[in-house]
């Protein structure tokens, strides 16, 4: 269980150019949970995604993982118990190594001096298999040769292998094709049931927030305007979202991204 | 000019080559790999120098190399705590630490700028020794030079497909990578400038234990002399297997060191040796860059010929 108490990100503070993101945000996320997440540029979405990965310290408040608090912690402990995939399909693996050396490296098994064994290649090859992209073919082929949709399915391994606590999905899907996207969303689908993952994804599609998931956050402003989970959510369709977004935020929802697709 | 003469100027090219090759190998971790410029490396080779001249003098010639290694080990780690735990950018903290590395030199030296090994024990009297009665007893200081690069060509090999090695490759490639594997970025990139810089020690002991003398300038332009030698090798590797890679570098220095005694018997001053290495530095780096932005280049100069419309 993931709980977020009352944090508090201002950026640049004391500076004329000083936002505070969120303010006194809550959040407390069940085991199993799938949450969708969307609203408008600059609601504090991706910020709230950095605070719990611990790209950046909140400013007061405190978040807790499993009853541990994680607070300050620093990116690359919680890591271990945090996935985590970016729009930029380039952010999550290294692209001059191969795709077995970044399975290594993600995989995280065996001493500091051990070398990819027999049974890692073969652990590998299983893994990738569920893909359907044929990339088991050729594990030594060099990462930044790859198509988006391929290196966003690899992150995807590499941040499931160890069945995080939490995945974190911060528009993934945004930056492919949507024939791409279409796929690598519903392996994302699977990869969450398979390993019961709890999962946040943000996504500018209404439609995917609506489509997956078991819970729908409307954030505005650096708040929660919009919480509806189970029977609730599914009941919802994109007109309704975009309804209840004028209602709750005085203005209509202003990313073309959301309103285009 | 007669064979035995062309032999010595041919074996003393290999011997140098393969000597500073330990540097380029530094580099090739630290510059190619970890993606770091660590402009400590001439202090550093100074350093090794100085220590293993020092050791070697006091008559512990086999010590003398462990402690080169060691004291490079040691700069390695100062320049990494500096660039990753205490905010200094890292060409900075790598002048910073060269700068000051001088005034430590002359003090391991002995307050003098100059030590004589004339009459020192080293690893390479040694094996002269051994070899006086063999065919090869000329050969020593490059059958000691030999080994030393393959121990370090085999080591990086091997290290560089470890685990520990993946990570450093990451860390120079994408360093959200390697913390999103929870690694930290900060042990990587210590662990490899304190290897890195270990061998260019390794690579300053054993130059000035051959030479037998150590002056506080042997260093001075080690660097950029070593970046060349790199990015000459570069350019003859197509795969991107690590060992060839490894084995292109230590190439490189021994291309880099033919050419310039080839250079030296045209009669090119020797004091020409470092501006030949920066304009090879300035041609490797920036040939690509201007490769592409030659179309860029020729649209512009046929628009300023041919007026607006062309």
């Amino acid at each position: 269980m993931l709980e977020i108490k009352k944090i508090t990100k201002t950026f640049n503070p004391g500076t004329v150019n000083a936002k505070t993101v969120l303010k006194d945000f809550s959040l407390t996320v069940n085991d199993g949970d799938f949450i969708t997440i969307i609203g408008a540029n600059g609601a504090g979405k991706s910020t709230l995604f950095n605070a719990i990965s611990g790209t950046f310290f909140t400013d007061s408040g405190s978040i807790f993982l499993d009853g541990k608090n994680i607070t300050l912690e620093s990116e690359y402990k919680r890591a271990r118990v945090i996935g985590r995939l970016f729009q930029d399909p380039k952010m999550g693996t290294a692209p001059g190594m191969s795709i077995e050396e970044n399975l290594t490296l993600a995989a995280g098994r065996g001493g500091w001096l051990s070398t990819i064994s027999k049974a890692d290649r073969e652990f590998f090859r299983q893994t990738l298999s569920s893909l359907d992209m044929d990339l088991e073919k050729n594990m030594g082929k060099i990462v930044g040769l790859m198509s988006g949709g391929q290196r966003q399915a690899l992150t995807l391994m590499m941040a499931t292998m160890n069945p995080p606590k939490i995945l974190l999905l911060d528009e993934h899907t945004a930056a492919l094709d949507p024939e791409t996207a279409a796929k690598v969303l519903s392996i994302t689908d699977s990869v969450v049931k398979k390993n019961n993952l709890t999962c946040l994804m943000i996504t500018h599609n209404m439609q995917s927030a609506l489509d997956y998931g078991n819970r729908i956050l409307m954030m505005d402003n650096g708040k929660v305007v919009f919480d509806a989970s189970g029977e609730e959510k599914k009941k919802l369709r994109v007109s309704d979202l975009l309804v209840l977004f004028k209602q709750k935020s005085g203005r209509m929802l202003d990313n073309d991204r959301i309103l285009l697709s | 000019m007669d064979f035995s003469s062309v032999f010595s100027l041919g074996q003393t090219a290999l011997e140098l080559g393969l000597i500073s090759s330990l540097t380029v190998l530094a580099l090739f971790l630290s510059y190619s790999m970890l993606n770091v410029c660590d402009l400590s490396t001439d202090g550093c080779f100074t350093f090794g120098a100085a220590v293993g001249a020092v050791v070697a003098i006091s008559g512990h010639p086999y010590l003398s190399i462990a402690a080169a290694m060691g004291a490079g080990m040691l700069s390695g780690l100062v320049t990494a705590v500096l660039q990753t735990r205490m905010g200094i950018n890292s060409l900075l903290s790598g002048i910073i630490v060269n700068t000051g590395l001088y005034s430590v030199n002359i003090a391991v030296m002995g307050n003098t700028s100059l030590l004589n090994m004339n009459r020192t024990e080293t690893v390479f009297t040694k094996l002269k020794g051994a070899l006086s009665q063999t065919a090869f007893s000329s050969q020593f200081k490059v059958i000691i030079a030999f080994l030393a690069v393959a121990a370090v060509v085999v080591f990086l090999t091997f290290f560089l497909r470890t685990r520990l090695g993946l990570a450093i490759r990451a860390t120079g490639n994408n360093p959200a990578m390697v913390r999103s594997s929870s690694i930290n970025p900060v042990m990587t990139t210590t662990v490899g400038l304190i290897i890195s810089n270990s061998f260019t020690a390794l690579s300053g002991c054993l130059m000035a234990q051959a030479q037998k003398s150590v002056n506080i300038d042997i260093g001075s332009g080690m660097l950029t002399v070593a970046l060349a030698s790199l990015l000459i090798g570069n350019a003859f590797y197509s795969k991107n297997r690590i060992v060839f890679r490894a084995v292109f570098a230590v190439v490189g220095a021994i291309i880099f060191r033919v050419v310039y005694t080839l250079a030296l018997r045209f009669n090119m001053p020797a004091f020409m040796l470092k501006l030949v290495s920066s304009v090879i530095v300035i041609i490797a780096i920036s040939a690509p860059y201007l490769k592409s932005q030659m179309p860029m280049i020729k649209r512009r100069l046929a628009n300023r010929r041919g007026g607006h419309n062309a």
